[in-house]
């Protein structure tokens, strides 16, 4: 590690610009409301551009692990933290997937919200949003981190209600924030254990205990990881903490984008490939993690076939991507890489169909029922064509993004080797699959087949302020990927982060015969999807005589259902419960021994009318009379 | 003992302040706020140019003077401050101007109409904002105090002006309430005067200056004895559950302003003594009820929250958040780490000036809607954004939100615990997910969702009424990424306090073996 120097030594105003805009724009009020979106969009364009400047800085020296320490933070005996960053290749290339798609979706919301009255205030989140998630991902200590950690909860909290008007929207907000929570108990607790066992909370004081010369236990090691993956879990929407993600499609569209692409729900995996020498440490927290990763990647998909709303394809469709990430960064030391590059890839084509999604409702009135949606692939040719690079890369068409990065995976889960690799393999192979039919769905009814609009929508190409981004996120969809790992690419730059990337000396399943097996289930999933939606008029209804699966997937499998009977209600009845016992219980003896004391509750509620002095003096003589014996035991 | 006069000028300048406007004649009412401000503002800069001239690697009690006061009993006027005792002392000089502020107008019908809570019918706006500053006499004189006797006094004077305050000023259910509060208070200082005069004896040393108590209470019963006089006095003023229940009617029934102060500083002064008092006096009855002291915090941290989430009455629903939080201090105390002991006096300022926050602007908001109900409010927000978004600031930093002060007090003393007592500290954590609900539930009903017709004519928070909170919600921030000034206040003081039990910190297990990890 060494100190950062030159332009390094500004990289603390990749946090603070972007918190110090926010902290204008929603301290000045309306005053800036007739600039307040040029400045908070053009915050994260500069912050690109520095970083781009600040990667190529740290690219051209052999020790591409930069300290920057700026203040002591919590110095309390051997309690010490520091605000420090660490520019190493696994922060910057989230430094510049955040800044870079960021910026991109910054642009397109000035469009996007042009005639909203409340513009100013929501790009005071947004830069907020950015602060934090710098913070997060530059921070050199766990509890560093863990302030990003719950800034960006608080900026999601309030970018998804946003129109804190209509209750679902303020539910939803208060939804994701209290899952955030249950996942920042965990996070809280992995930071006492590291403090409790090493008595640091930095990262290269932890990782020091890992690895060689390492004294760390692996029961240590098991403990940290679980908490850190509890943590992780509630950040990324995985489960069983993931039904708050879904509900965030309340907040304005952008903020889909920037949660779901860019900042937020890539933090989970973010924190597991950062933690990496103590997930290394602990193949049964590895372990935990593949089930976590491949259990939700599964119910992503599943849920994503039963929706009618566009945004909430796409929001289970982000479920299932992180469930295959964290997957990836489950499979341990080799495949940590692999998961990051899913991650990138993921942010340009998930914010490609996300943008356009918004482009959709914004020409619908607002409107995201896909039922009435349809043909509109005429009168959007631009928004159709991002959407279909997006849709493209997601299912993993030969040589677009998802085929590079998410078949990595699938192959890396079969070369785990033993019945738990088929396992896993098989299912990332049936997810995959089921990507296509989802996708294939949600591309047909809303851009294909026959018009099924309400009457009184009009809908028209977006202006170029939100085309422009959109076509930069197609491109990056259909190519991103292949430059993200040509010539081994970002795999071999994060290994000073995450150890070097492994390839499987011999693969389980030989590389063409698993790429020929994948490309196969995806075209069943297109094919399937095709003869169920693409063939057949779609109803503007919802049918009602469907099978179990689809009744299922509408209702997001009951996990909602499950929360509320086990967790929600149980907890109204307790919490009304303890009310009333505290209530009659806890004050009904103190004021019933009051009263016996004077003599009935008449008596007491004469004294509570002003008989304070008879009261105090009796009291006074109580003690007295204590204080007499206490005497007289002492001079015997 | 060198003499200081800084400390006694500096409780003395609101007594005085109190005395001026308690004489000025009926009816000026615009004068006696004004002279008040200025009084409390005197106080504020002198208590900050006092904390600047704070050695922190100095004697453990600074500015000390002593005078007799009554020598047949070795009772002296002696004043002196710790870390501990100092920052306590800054934060209630930040909380009464603050108070005062935002309760300018907030008995006086005429100045303004919308703000006038329902209480006052003869009581004036006079009497109040000198029962305010006679208060603030008090509260400094509690924390200043180093003569165990003068502490007692002080701390039961306290009671008399708060009592008038909840009383005369109070809502509908007020004298119930200031009833049951100065019971709950008086029998714990009576059990507490017995303490004090059991000391005495016991010792033998016919002194009660705490400097040379320390160390010389016989150990054994007498000292679980006299620990349980100062402790049950100290539990029901914090206050600790089950000695909890006069709080909520209190906190709700007061003005907010005097709710501010009950719960900001006034409950603090359970705690303070707790950590100056039961800790030195009684090292070895500390540790032996330590172990229940920990477990009622814990209980307290889930069931006030549990209490808390189902309140409708916003003041109650506030009074039991504190409850809550007064666990945690009691954790961060009885826990006997550095970061517990350090995190605990930190959580103390913290939780003055956020609940202090919250309190008055409830109190802005229940004096534009006349009721303490949640649910005659709804969609507040877009009417008055300002107070929606300081409120929303200062709920959040009671949920200890990352990267506010409270999130620092409150990780110190969670880690702390954590490394003496794994299992509570980790149920202990879990509270933060009921004080995220308990906040936001709160926000969202009162602030969110559909916009009550009654709402609508709601007016937003007027530049006085902004200055009043808006310094208290940037010392939490500021704090927030810059507590080291705190810290080293508050740090050395701890730590000579858990020499006094003769505690040590754990030590990290695998710590030893890798040089340099504590970074």
């Amino acid at each position: 590690m060494i100190t950062a120097h030159g332009i390094q030594s500004y990289a603390w105003l990749l946090v603070a610009i972007p918190a110090a805009s926010a902290l204008i724009l929603l301290t000045l009020g309306r005053a800036a409301d007739k600039w307040g979106h040029l400045l908070g969009a053009l915050v994260p364009v500069g912050l690109f551009v520095y970083a781009v400047f600040l990667f190529f800085s740290v690219k051209g020296q052999s020790n591409r692990k930069v300290d920057l320490h700026m203040f002591s933070w919590i110095p309390v005996a051997r309690f010490r933290v520091d605000a420090g960053l660490l520019l190493d290749p696994l922060a910057l290339v989230f430094v510049l997937l955040i800044t870079g798609v960021g910026s991109l979706i910054h642009i397109y919301a000035v469009g996007y919200m042009a005639h909203d009255p409340g513009r100013r205030r929501f790009f005071g989140y947004f830069n907020l949003f950015v602060a934090a998630m710098l913070l997060l991902v530059l921070a050199d200590n766990y509890l560093a981190v863990y302030v990003g950690w719950e800034g960006v909860g608080l900026a999601s909290y309030l970018l998804i209600g946003y129109y804190y008007t209509r209750p679902s929207a303020a539910t939803a907000g208060n939804k994701a924030f209290f899952a955030n929570r249950v996942g920042d108990v965990g996070l809280s607790i992995a930071i006492m254990l590291m403090f409790a066992y090493f008595g640091t909370t930095s990262f290269a004081g932890v990782f020091g205990h890992f690895g060689h010369g390492g004294n760390a236990t692996t029961g240590v090691a098991t403990a940290i990881a679980l908490m850190l993956l509890l943590g992780a879990c509630g950040k990324s929407g995985q489960f069983p903490l993931q039904t708050w993600l879904p509900d965030a499609m309340e907040g304005p569209t952008p903020v889909s984008a920037l949660i779901h692409a860019a900042t937020m729900v890539t933090a989970g995996v973010y924190l597991i490939a950062r933690s990496a020498p103590v997930f290394d440490a602990t193949s049964a927290a590895r372990t935990v993690v593949t089930i976590v990763g491949a259990i939700t990647l599964l119910y992503g998909c599943i849920n994503g076939a039963g929706q009618d709303d566009l945004k909430r394809v796409l929001a289970n469709s982000t479920v299932s991507q992180i469930g295959y990430m964290f997957l990836a960064v489950g499979l341990g030391p080799g495949v940590y890489a692999i998961g990051i590059v899913h991650l990138l890839g993921h942010g340009f084509f998930k914010a490609a169909l996300f943008l356009s999604a918004g482009s959709v409702m914004h020409a619908m009135n607002d409107r995201i029922d896909m039922r009435r949606f349809g043909g509109l692939w005429r009168v959007m040719p631009i928004t159709f064509f991002v959407f279909v690079c997006g849709y493209l890369a997601i299912i993993g068409f030969p040589f677009a993004t998802g085929f590079w990065t998410k078949d990595k995976i699938i192959e890396a889960a079969f070369d785990k080797g033993g019945t738990s690799g088929y396992l896993l393999g098989i299912i990332a192979l049936v997810g995959a699959g089921l990507t296509a039919f989802y996708m294939t769905r949600a591309l047909v009814m809303t851009f294909l087949g026959k018009r099924r609009w309400e009457p009184d929508v009009h809908p028209h190409e977006c202006g170029p302020v939100m085309w422009l981004p959109m076509a930069v996120l197609a491109v990056l969809s259909l190519v991103g990927g292949w430059l993200l790992i040509f010539g081994g690419g970002v795999q071999e730059w994060l290994t000073p982060s995450v150890g070097p990337s492994v390839e499987a000396g011999v693969h389980t399943v030989s590389k063409p015969v698993l790429t020929a097996i994948t490309l196969v289930v995806v075209a069943l999933g297109i094919a399937g999807a095709w003869v169920a939606f693409g063939t057949r008029t779609i109803p503007e209804e919802q049918p009602q005589n469907v099978t179990v699966v689809t009744r299922a997937s509408r209702r997001n499998l009951y996990a909602d259902a499950f929360n509320e009977a086990v967790l929600m209600r149980p907890g109204q009845w307790f919490s009304r419960a303890l009310v009333f016992f505290d209530n009659r219980g806890v004050d009904g003896v103190v004021n019933g021994l009051s009263a016996s004391f004077g003599g009935g509750s008449s008596r007491f509620r004469r004294l509570q009318s002003g008989f304070v002095r008879s009261y105090a003096l009796s009291m006074l003589g109580g003690t007295v009379a204590v204080i007499a014996v206490l005497l007289a035991v002492r001079f015997q | 003992m060198t003499h200081s006069y800084a400390l006694l000028a500096l409780v003395l300048i609101p007594l005085v302040g109190s005395l001026i406007v308690f004489a000025l004649p009926r009816g000026q009412a615009a004068a006696a706020k004004q002279v008040s401000l200025v009084f409390s503002l005197a106080a504020l800069v002198y208590a900050i140019v006092l904390a600047a001239r704070f050695k922190t690697g100095g004697p453990r009690f600074q500015y000390g003077t002593s005078w007799t006061w009554i020598r047949d009993f070795g009772v002296h006027i002696a004043l002196g401050v710790d870390g501990i005792a100092l920052v306590l002392l800054l934060m209630s000089a930040v909380l009464v101007p603050a108070v005062m502020l935002a309760s300018w107008n907030a008995l006086d019908s005429r100045a303004g109409a919308e703000e006038a809570v329902e209480a006052p019918r003869r009581r004036s706006a006079k009497t109040f904002f000198a029962l305010l500053l006679l208060l603030e006499f008090f509260m400094l004189g509690v924390f200043t105090a180093t003569d165990v006797f003068l502490f007692y006094v002080f701390f039961e004077a306290m009671l008399v002006p708060m009592y008038f305050i909840i009383g005369s000023f109070g809502g509908p259910r007020r004298q119930y309430a200031a009833m049951k509060f100065f019971l709950y208070s008086l029998v714990g200082g009576l059990l507490m005067l017995a303490s004090v005069i059991g000391l005495y004896v016991t010792t033998g040393s016919r002194t009660f200056a705490i400097t040379q108590l320390i160390g010389h209470v016989p150990g054994g019963a007498t000292q679980k004895w006299l620990f349980l006089g100062f402790f049950i006095a100290f539990a029901i003023k914090a206050p600790l559950v089950p000695f909890h229940t006069w709080l909520p009617d209190a906190g709700a029934e007061a003005p907010a302003g005097g709710a501010a102060l009950l719960v900001g500083v006034l409950d603090k002064v359970g705690t303070f003594g707790f950590i100056r008092y039961c800790l030195p006096l009684f090292p070895q009855a500390s540790r032996y009820f330590a172990p229940l002291v920990l477990i009622l915090s814990v209980i307290g941290i889930l069931y006030a929250a549990f209490l808390a989430i189902g309140q409708r009455d916003m003041k109650r629903l506030v009074a039991y958040t504190s409850v809550a939080h007064f666990g945690f201090i009691g954790l961060g105390i009885f826990a006997f780490t550095t970061q517990g002991g350090t995190g605990a006096v930190l959580y103390m300022v913290n939780h003055g000036l956020s609940t202090g926050a919250l309190f008055l602007l409830l109190g802005l908001l229940i004096a534009r809607g006349k009721s303490r109900n949640v649910n005659d409010y709804g969609g507040t927000a877009k009417v008055t954004p300002v107070l929606a978004g300081l409120f929303l600031m200062a709920g959040l930093s009671s949920l200890a939100l990352p990267g506010m002060s409270t999130f620092v007090s409150e990780f110190l003393v969670l880690v702390g615990a954590f490394t003496r007592h794994k299992a509570l500290a980790i149920i202990a954590t879990t509270g933060i997910i009921l004080a995220a609900i308990y906040v936001l539930y709160l926000y969202q009903r009162a602030f969110q969702g559909t916009v009550r017709e009654r709402v609508t004519k709601f007016r937003d928070l007027n530049p006085r009424e902004v200055l009043a909170v808006a310094p208290l919600i940037a010392l939490i921030l500021f704090f927030g990424i810059y507590p080291k000034p705190l810290l080293n206040i508050i740090n050395p003081a701890v730590k000579a306090t858990l020499s006094d039990v003769h505690q040590q910190d754990p030590i990290p297990p695998l710590n030893a073996t890798v040089a340099g990890g504590s970074k």
